[in-house]
């Protein structure tokens, strides 16, 4: 239980997605305009990952690892999927978008018409092909801790959007040079903060 | 356009040489920043993964641009994903076979070369509407604009890092015997974004048309 919480808490402020490894950088950047919007999207994004981080780590635990289909046949000990992993981990999250796109149009019109293009590009999204990717090569070895981390990443990246759109908001009222106007204030606030997480560093549970 | 057209008429050159300047894939499309920034605390994964990209961009680019009547439009980006992941898996085994180290040091970011967003922005906005050589043209251009911008914050990180270039020292001892010390900062994460800003900074400066409004 104490290395769930570990890991959890771990991926929310110290292996950060966006601060530590600028995962999901283009929605981030193009999205974090409003707070409004950047909430919708990092709760889509917690979703998605909550479920496609487990989903992959069923995967590749039972067909893609070295000697994973044991299970189906003793013969197949030495079989390895794991080359196949990049193209299954897609399928199972361009799926899994796709459900996420209908369930957010049903019951919820007006945040899917202000989401616009950036939802289905979840799919594309760095932060959650890394989430899968990132559990599979640290191994984590069971199913809680798969999806704890999956949770944690996405509250992560969650906060780190909504803490931009949340400044870019008031920054508009500032008299930023004229050439770092928009994109490259961006980039240069989302480096502090990056310095401001890195304080987190040192802590352990 | 005409079958005649010559292979690099003024229109094909441009799709060469904008990417590297006024439509940058990085500074102005804001496409594929994720694994730009990553990568750049040394040279030489900075360079292999350029040239990975270019690769995939290169090829997806051309096989999209041949497939493009046959796709429907409806199911299009899965079509693209499956290309893609095909392209990095061979990639990815390419660079375990021959790059080992280089392939470790990148861990995750050749398989993130799927979810890169350059590749599927240019496959979306080019290659499903041009024919294959101008599809191809468009491909080498912006892969090597988004590799310019890596090389030069790769180039700053490593040389304020570590005091070297692609692993080979070139602030000499004397330097080191002087006082000088290498700024640890320029290694952690957060310092290419604000190196990637202050390229943004420099090149809206030259080129005024590029500036936002707030």
């Amino acid at each position: 239980m104490e290395n769930l919480i570990n890991i959890f808490v771990k991926s929310i402020f110290i292996d950060n997605m966006v601060f530590a490894y600028f995962f999901g950088m283009c929605s981030y950047l193009a999205v974090s305009k409003t707070v409004k919007t950047s909430m919708g999207l990092g709760l889509a994004v917690i979703f998605v990952l909550g479920i496609t981080v487990p989903a992959n780590y069923m995967l590749n635990k039972y067909i893609l690892a070295e000697g994973a289909l044991v299970w189906l046949d003793p013969s197949m000990a030495d079989v390895d999927l794991s080359f196949l992993s990049f193209i299954m981990f897609i399928a199972v999250i361009a799926s899994m978008v796709q459900l996420v796109e209908m369930i957010v149009e049903k019951f919820a019109p007006t945040l899917y018409s202000s989401l616009g293009i950036f939802l289905p590009l979840i799919a594309v999204n760095c932060a959650i092909l890394g989430g899968s990717l990132f559990m599979q090569e640290r191994g984590y070895t069971s199913l809680a801790e798969a999806t704890s981390f999956g949770l944690g990443s996405g509250i992560g990246w969650l906060l780190a959007i909504v803490g931009i759109a949340a400044i870019r908001e008031k920054i508009r009222y500032s008299n930023v040079p004229a050439p770092l106007r928009g994109l490259g204030i961006t980039f240069i606030v989302t480096g502090l903060m990056g310095i401001a997480f890195m304080s987190f560093m040192g802590i352990k549970l | 356009m005409s079958d005649k057209e010559p292979l690099f008429s003024a229109k094909n050159r441009k799709l060469l040489t904008n990417p590297l300047g006024s439509d940058n894939p990085i500074t102005v499309q804001v496409l594929g920043i994720c694994s730009a920034l990553a990568v750049t605390a040394k040279l030489e994964p900075a360079v292999v993964l350029t040239i990975s990209v270019t690769a995939v961009l290169a090829l997806a680019n051309v096989i999209i641009s041949l497939l493009r009547h046959t796709i429907p439009s409806r199911i299009r980006i899965i079509v693209q994903l499956v290309v893609i992941a095909a392209l990095v898996i061979l990639v990815d085994q390419v660079l375990k076979a021959f790059a080992y180290d280089v392939s470790k040091q990148l861990s995750v970011f050749v398989g993130l070369i799927i979810t890169n967003c350059i590749i599927m922005g240019r496959l979306e906005a080019f290659a499903l509407g041009n024919r294959p050589w101008p599809a191809f043209l468009d491909g080498i251009g912006n892969a090597a604009g988004y590799g310019i911008i890596l090389v030069i914050v790769a180039f700053f990180r490593e040389l304020l890092g570590s005091g070297t270039l692609y692993g080979f020292q070139v602030i000499p001892q004397a330097v080191y015997d002087m006082g000088y010390e290498n700024n640890g900062l320029m290694i952690l994460p957060p310092m290419a974004l604000v190196v990637v800003g202050i390229i943004i900074w420099v090149q809206r400066s030259k080129d005024k048309s590029l500036i936002e409004s707030n």
